[in-house]
């Protein structure tokens, strides 16, 4: 599987780049596999491109449901 | 590091893994693959079969491009470097992976071939433009992650009109692999290894998006679950799993919903189709031949095609004697079951693919779980042979 | 003293001159380069005296020499370069005896179009090490190859030192019991240097962690002089080095991954690189072996020094028939750290 990363985007470029930062590390890459990046947003990275944005949303619910797990109501055994 | 760090939190392992000790019953088995080999790292590395019960397994499949990529295949990137004279550009992990001849590509590099480690396909695009003189081939590999940054550059090539680029084309599909396994005759009839669900692939999934996959639950009646590649995402997931065995469903779901979708990244899907297509065969180390698993370069931009360019024939490479790599992928045996572990085949002299990239199963066993459990390991091979 | 450089009608062109094969071949153009930038930066009195040797009397004890030769690439880089690190890495090596180094030797091969320069520019960086750590380099030698028989430059430097009295230190006396102890952050170097070539920035620059450690040895084996083992963790790092203890002491080692410690811009790199930082080459941290109750005190005394702030225990040493270096995992399972194959490489997958 693929190495790949959420990094935050600070810098925006003309042609298609952006800096991201990946806690105190910086790296420029590419978007132009994905649309609608602003500055702030979180992006996976790999092999230097952005792949994907990552919803925040999701990333809390899925956290959520880590903390949740084995209480109350899932199936019997 | 944000949406890295409190996907490891050990807090959180706590409670998941009492959930799965609960709810994981024990009259049964649990065998779980996991597809690729960030998953397989992620278990290793931080540990995560300490926290789950003895009857859930892990069972490691086809690695990692690297691992699946054939002799032969490396065999003409090596050519292409020497016979050519060319410029080839690579990602880190093939540097190392051995040819045929004991050759790789590191060893040629040392002799004096021109082989240069890139991180990206911009890096490629940079080096062709600054040695107009040279001809250049990116040397591509990868599964559906990986493609789209390789038909980026295709097209940047196209708009600058570089005369010198080049691809060598070696990009593989995820659900054709998995088909493959499950109609293996190991699975299918002799039921000689069970494979009860899949870990779905974290970041081919953030490309393909998790429609694909629905097709394998439907067919196989196998649960998957995309799952993330953080150690947390692979314990909620195998708890998914668990309890889809348990309620005897087989549904695709996806736990790693903060980057995955049900269709994916249209845009890079699109880019992909514009520039690459199927290709009716291609062989995989390890599964042999795979109809419609790997893409090809298309004609509208066969210019930037290496195998056109430089007429690449077909290399027939055969695996050493003894390396049991095929049966491994597959899941059918572990890495101790082959004669050559450990004895012949060790990191610093991998035979076969499992143990050359560090995703592969044998590598992976090897760095981190060798003998941990040799008690549990002859428990395996008694229930093996039974 | 004589003013050496007035024997040369025209100085040596240190702007933009390169090394050829006369300032090689023991010839008066040999002579120059000797006297105009090592002899002259260098600066004390055993090399004045321009023999093909040194002769000196030693203090009565047991002494200690050790080699290593430097071929890094880029020979400049954040927080260091190749001379400086050559003379941090010998002192070391001799220092890890628990030895007092006394003297260096430097033996350098450079390639034909060596700019004189940065030739300059690393015989003073030494000659600044050499001063500061209080070791001078008192006798060495210069031998250029032609083009592309050499990486530009590669020097050798050997060390020696004198052990105090009642002082044994060695990497096969480590007790299942005893605790694992490190002066600060792991990975620094081999981050800084890949990342100058990964094309990496980072908001606060990773430097190499390149230093003599043998001020801060000094302290340890003054107050605590039964310490069991000290190495430093070069290339293939942590990892590497703890196996190679564990080995020659016939013991195994678990290790707690929450106490390892490392600054958060080396981590991030390392995620991006796909590096794990055990692995990654360290030139100012050393790890010392003592007996648990002596743990504290060689804690304190680290904390206490410059170049050991973060110092922390990181672990401790085990029965284990196997040797195998385990470690419990922040995330709470555990791992085996095993020996490095080959050289750790960015990876994409």
């Amino acid at each position: 599987m693929c190495l790949a990363l959420p990094a935050k985007v600070i810098a925006i470029d003309d042609n298609d780049m952006a800096t991201v930062a990946l806690g105190e590390v910086k790296k420029a890459i590419s978007l132009a596999l994905v649309e609608d990046v602003k500055i702030g947003d979180f992006v996976l990275i790999h092999v230097g491109y952005a792949l994907n944005k990552v919803s925040p949303e999701e990333a809390e619910r899925t956290l959520q449901l880590f903390a949740e797990a084995g209480l109350s109501d899932q199936e019997p055994l | 590091m944000k949406y890295v760090d409190e996907f490891r939190r050990n807090d959180l392992a706590k409670i998941l893994s009492k959930a799965i000790h609960q709810e994981a019953r024990d009259d049964r088995q649990y065998n779980l693959m996991e597809f690729c080999g960030g998953h397989t790292h992620a278990i290793f590395r931080y540990g995560v079969q300490d926290m789950i019960p003895e009857n859930v397994n892990f069972v490691h499949g086809p690695g990692c491009p690297v691992c699946v990529l054939p002799t032969g295949r490396i065999d003409n990137a090596i050519q292409l470097a020497i016979e050519h004279d060319v410029i080839l550009c690579t990602y880190g992990d093939l540097l190392r992976v051995p040819a045929s001849d004991r050759k790789s590509l590191l060893k040629i590099k040392a002799e004096g071939a021109d082989i240069r480690m890139v991180y990206s396909t911009q890096d490629a695009l940079k080096i062709a433009r600054e040695n107009p003189q040279h001809e250049v081939v990116f040397f591509a590999i990868g599964f559906e992650t990986t493609t789209p940054p390789t038909a980026v550059a295709i097209k940047q090539a196209q708009l600058e009109d570089l005369k010198n680029f080049t691809v060598f084309c070696n990009h593989v599909l995820t659900p054709a692999a998995i088909q493959n396994i499950l109609e293996s005759p190991e699975v299918r009839e002799m039921d000689t290894v069970s494979i009860d669900g899949f870990f779905g692939p974290s970041h081919v999934s953030s490309i393909i998006g998790s429609q694909p996959y629905e097709f394998f639950a439907e067919e196989f009646q196998k649960p998957v679950v995309i799952a993330g590649f953080e150690p947390l995402d692979v314990m909620q997931s195998s708890l998914m799993l668990i309890r889809q065995l348990n309620t005897g469903r087989h549904e695709v779901e996806n736990e790693y919903t903060r980057v995955v979708s049900r269709e994916g990244n249209r845009k890079a899907q699109a880019l992909v189709a514009e520039v690459m297509e199927l290709r009716r065969n291609f062989e995989w180390r390890g599964l042999g031949m795979v109809p419609y698993s790997a893409l090809q370069i298309k004609q509208k931009y066969e210019i930037f095609d290496a195998e056109k360019r430089f007429k690449v024939a077909d290399i027939q490479a055969s695996d050493v004697k003894g390396c049991e790599c095929p049966k491994i992928l597959r899941g059918a045996k572990k890495p101790t079951d082959c004669k050559l572990f450990g004895v012949v085949c060790t990191p610093e002299n991998p035979m076969g693919s499992c143990m050359v990239s560090s995703e592969g199963a044998c590598a992976a066993y090897w760095s981190y779980g060798r003998f941990r459990h040799p008690e549990k390991q002859q428990t395996d091979k008694q229930q093996e042979t039974v | 003293m004589t003013n050496t450089l007035k024997r040369f009608s025209v100085r040596l062109n240190t702007r933009n001159g390169t090394i050829d094969m006369t300032h090689g071949s023991g010839g008066r153009a040999m002579a120059q380069l000797i006297e105009e930038l090592f002899v002259r930066h260098f600066d004390n009195d055993l090399l004045r005296q321009a023999n093909d040797q040194a002769a000196f009397d030693v203090p009565g004890g047991r002494m200690v020499m050790s080699t290593d030769g430097h071929v890094i690439s880029p020979y400049f880089f954040p927080g260091g370069d190749i001379g400086s690190l050559s003379i941090h890495g010998t002192i070391n090596d001799v220092a890890m005896s628990g030895a007092r180094p006394l003297y260096l030797a430097a033996g350098f091969i450079l390639e034909e179009g060596f700019p004189l320069a940065d030739l300059e520019k690393i015989i003073i960086s030494m000659a600044q090490a050499a001063s500061d750590c209080g070791v001078p380099v008192v006798t060495g030698d210069t031998k250029v190859v032609e083009k592309r028989k050499g990486d530009g430059i590669f020097i050798t430097t050997t060390g020696i030192g004198i052990v105090p009295q009642g002082v044994n230190i060695s990497g096969d006396l480590a007790q299942p019991g005893d605790a694992i102890l490190i002066n600060g952050t792991i990975g620094d170097h081999g981050v800084a240097i890949m990342s100058s070539r990964e094309n990496l920035e980072f908001e606060t620059t990773i430097e190499s962690d390149s230093a003599a450690l043998h001020t801060l040895i000094a302290d340890i084996v003054e107050l605590v002089p039964q310490v069991h083992c000290l190495r430093d963790p070069t290339r293939g790092g942590v990892a590497t080095t703890l196996n190679e203890l564990a080995q020659q002491s016939g013991v195994g080692m678990m290790l707690s991954e929450n106490a390892l410690p490392i600054h958060p811009a080396v981590a991030a790199a390392c995620e991006l690189l796909g590096l794990d930082p055990l692995y990654v080459a360290n030139e100012g941290k050393l790890l010392c072996i003592c007996a648990q109750q002596d743990a504290r005190r060689v804690l304190e005394i680290m904390q206490a020094h410059p170049l050991g702030q973060k110092a922390a225990i990181i672990g401790e040493v085990i029965e284990d028939e196997h040797g195998f270096v385990q470690m419990q995992t922040s995330f709470g399972g555990s791992r085996i750290i095993d020996w490095l194959t080959g050289e750790q490489l960015p990876r994409i997958c």
